[in-house]
């Protein structure tokens, strides 16, 4: 944290920091390096996979290097397990030094439930409820277990980032073109085409939206005269 | 007053229409007279799944989402999209797209800037700076819709670079408007920071300390502002900025000390657009590559299996101006990336309010909430529960409050 007497140490004694300290806990170490920009600057980073039983202790370490800046929860459903990513940022203020350190930490579907590390990060609670919110992982010990971004309505058990069953399911889904038009509305002044809709009558099943829901709405004849109308009066006054 | 006394703590409800952001966000203030004891939040009221939509989508296609992700970052989040692709894909991007992606970003901060100073300059009832804040962003808006088309919504950025070249003619009007903001620089110090008003409600309200600003994670200027040296286009540069000089801006740059108050954080977003305008000239100087070299690859059915082709995960960040924006895309050889997460500057400094809110009046709200974000609006709806009646205050009753607070000082 203290800007004054911090030496950066490069992505490689990171890892070797790593890979000494949890010998047998980390699965896999690479560290990835991106240029761009006419000088191609490099900037490091570090992704290092690691069992959930150290994820704790792997935060102290990195806290022990640098006191880091920590980004966010990145969390993918691989079908198998939920992969979380923490994305933590070490030796920012030094320039061109910064290393992005992300902890990769797997967990079986059966057995959906993390650490927390908002003791250490006190920030990262945010990340941690969206992570319960809308992947459905389980943080134990989290200080605050209310949601985050989905509306207090929104079904039990279902989490939006997932892609087995617990993930959004067909009918939850609005397609804006189906969704039809509200009937307490006026027509819009445009002149339907009858036998159009009467061939579209086929393809609702396929959309799955109510017939009184289809776009544009069934007429009958009459209204569509009165409808027309205004319409034709306008054209001759602009003449 | 001594009646209500008996019954505080009461609470507030702000929201969930509310101010000081581009979403709906509700507000619980625990009261104590004027004072806040305590402060909730619960946001997520316009949650639009983006990031589902986006995972059903080519990475082409989410380019025209990221761009719609925010109103006033038009570049930031796409910016940090495509370099995550980029990176997935290994693609790189010509020299001279790098160069025209960081000119759109500094002229994007240039102008979220001056729209936040206006913003705070309205929510302390100084109509005046308002105006002229939003009147002098114009020129920004101007230069963009010169280079891109737009004034919003840029649509610049494509997977590999960018869609429109910045051509030597195009150049005296840029430097136009850039040294009209160079000549703006003095008045818009004298306005804002030698005002005596802005002086009084702003030094010393709304205090984050370097600590909480660290372990809060904050981002951009509201961790700058609390001397936080902490700057993703220095700490990790990208695009263009690897290749330029310049210096984070610090409250220590102009005052003597650090606070972490509303004042500081005008300070450091007024002191970024100089550093932006000098960005912009250094860019526009060393412009490398030939005109018209701007895309990796122009053809979109090449680009589009290069996208399908790809396979692995990385991260995008870029200094958005409101602090750090983070794309993660993790793809698998699909049309579509196989997981998406945005992370938008504002997430990370939301929780910052429960610390600078604590112990401030009810008039400061408006300001404070404002002061980490410059997409304020207004506060839209408040609603008083004293006991068993309520009353309920507009977003007018609300700025009232806090103009006839800037009154009563003077």
């Amino acid at each position: 944290m203290s800007d004054i007497k911090r030496t950066p140490l490069t992505a490689n004694e990171i890892a070797d920091r790593f890979s000494d300290k949890f010998a047998g806990k980390i699965s896999d170490i690479s560290i990835r390096q991106w240029t761009e920009g006419a000088k191609s600057t490099p900037v490091n980073s570090v992704w290092i996979t690691i069992e959930r039983s150290i994820l704790h202790d792997a935060v102290k370490e990195v806290i022990s290097i640098d006191y880091p800046h920590f980004g966010v929860i990145s969390a993918v459903d691989e079908v198998d397990f939920v992969e979380l990513l923490y994305h933590m940022y070490v030796y920012f203020g030094c320039p061109g030094k910064g290393v992005e350190i992300t902890l990769k930490v797997a967990l079986p579907k059966e057995d959906l439930i993390i650490p927390t590390i908002s003791d250490l990060i006190p920030g990262a609670v945010y990340s941690e409820r969206e992570k319960r919110e809308l992947m459905g992982v389980e943080v134990a010990d989290i200080p605050d277990k209310r949601g985050l971004f989905l509306p207090d309505d929104f079904p039990k058990g279902i989490y939006p980032w997932r892609k087995d069953d617990a993930g959004i399911k067909e009918g939850m889904v609005k397609d804006l073109w189906a969704v039809g038009r509200p009937e307490d509305r006026p027509n819009p002044p445009v002149k339907p085409k009858p036998k159009k809709e009467a061939k579209s009558g086929g393809d609702e099943t396929k959309n799955s939206a109510p017939k009184n829901d289809v776009w544009p709405p069934e007429k009958s004849d009459e209204e569509n005269k009165a409808e027309i109308k205004p319409c034709e009066l306008a054209e001759v006054k602009g003449e | 007053m001594s009646d209500n006394k008996k019954n505080a703590p009461y609470k507030i409800p702000i929201g969930p229409i509310h101010p000081a952001l581009k979403e709906p966000i509700l507000f619980t203030f625990k009261m104590n007279g004027e004072v806040i004891e305590e402060v909730d939040f619960s946001p997520g009221k316009v949650h639009r799944g983006i990031e589902w939509m986006g995972m059903r989508r080519n990475p082409v296609q989410i380019v025209h989402l990221t761009d719609r992700i925010c109103g006033i970052c038009g570049v930031t989040h796409t910016f940090a999209f495509s370099r995550a692709v980029e990176q997935v894909a290994g693609i790189r991007v010509p020299e001279r797209a790098q160069y025209i992606r960081t000119i759109m970003a500094e002229l994007e901060r240039i102008q979220s800037h001056l729209l936040w100073a206006g913003v705070a300059a309205h929510e302390l009832g100084f109509d005046t700076l308002f105006n002229l804040a939003w009147r002098v962003r114009e020129e920004s808006l101007d230069v963009i819709e010169y280079i891109t088309g737009n004034r919003i919504n840029y649509g610049i950025i494509q997977i590999g670079g960018v869609r429109r070249d910045i051509v030597k003619e195009q150049i005296p009007r840029i430097e136009e408007a850039l040294s009209y903001y160079e000549g703006l620089v003095d008045k818009m110090l004298k306005l804002f920071l030698h005002d005596k008003t802005i002086n009084m409600r702003c030094r010393g309200s709304g205090i984050l300390t370097k600590k909480a600003a660290l372990e809060l994670c904050t981002v951009g200027p509201t961790a700058r502002a609390s001397g936080l040296k902490f700057d993703v286009r220095i700490d990790s540069p990208y695009g263009a900025y690897g290749d330029i000089d310049f210096d984070m801006v610090l409250p220590e740059c102009y005052l003597s000390e650090t606070n972490g108050d509303v004042y500081d954080r005008i300070v450091v977003r007024i002191l970024e657009i100089p550093q932006s305008v000098s960005i912009i000239r250094q860019c526009l100087k060393n412009m490398p590559g030939e005109e018209g070299d701007i895309l990796w690859e122009p053809k979109m059915p090449k680009l589009l299996s290069a996208c399908k082709k790809a396979g692995g995960e990385a991260v995008g960040r870029v200094e958005a101006p409101r602090g750090e924006c983070i794309h993660y895309v993790r793809m698998k050889k699909a049309d579509a990336p196989y997981m998406w997460k945005v992370k938008a500057s504002t997430y990370s400094n939301q929780l910052a309010w429960l610390e600078i809110l604590k112990g401030e009046q009810i008039a400061d709200i408006p300001i404070i909430v404002a002061s980490i974000d410059p997409c304020m609006s207004c506060t839209d709806r408040v609603s008083v529960i004293r006991k068993n009646s309520s009353e309920i205050f507009t977003k007018e009753q609300l700025h009232r409050m806090s103009v006839e607070k800037t009154r009563g000082l003077n």
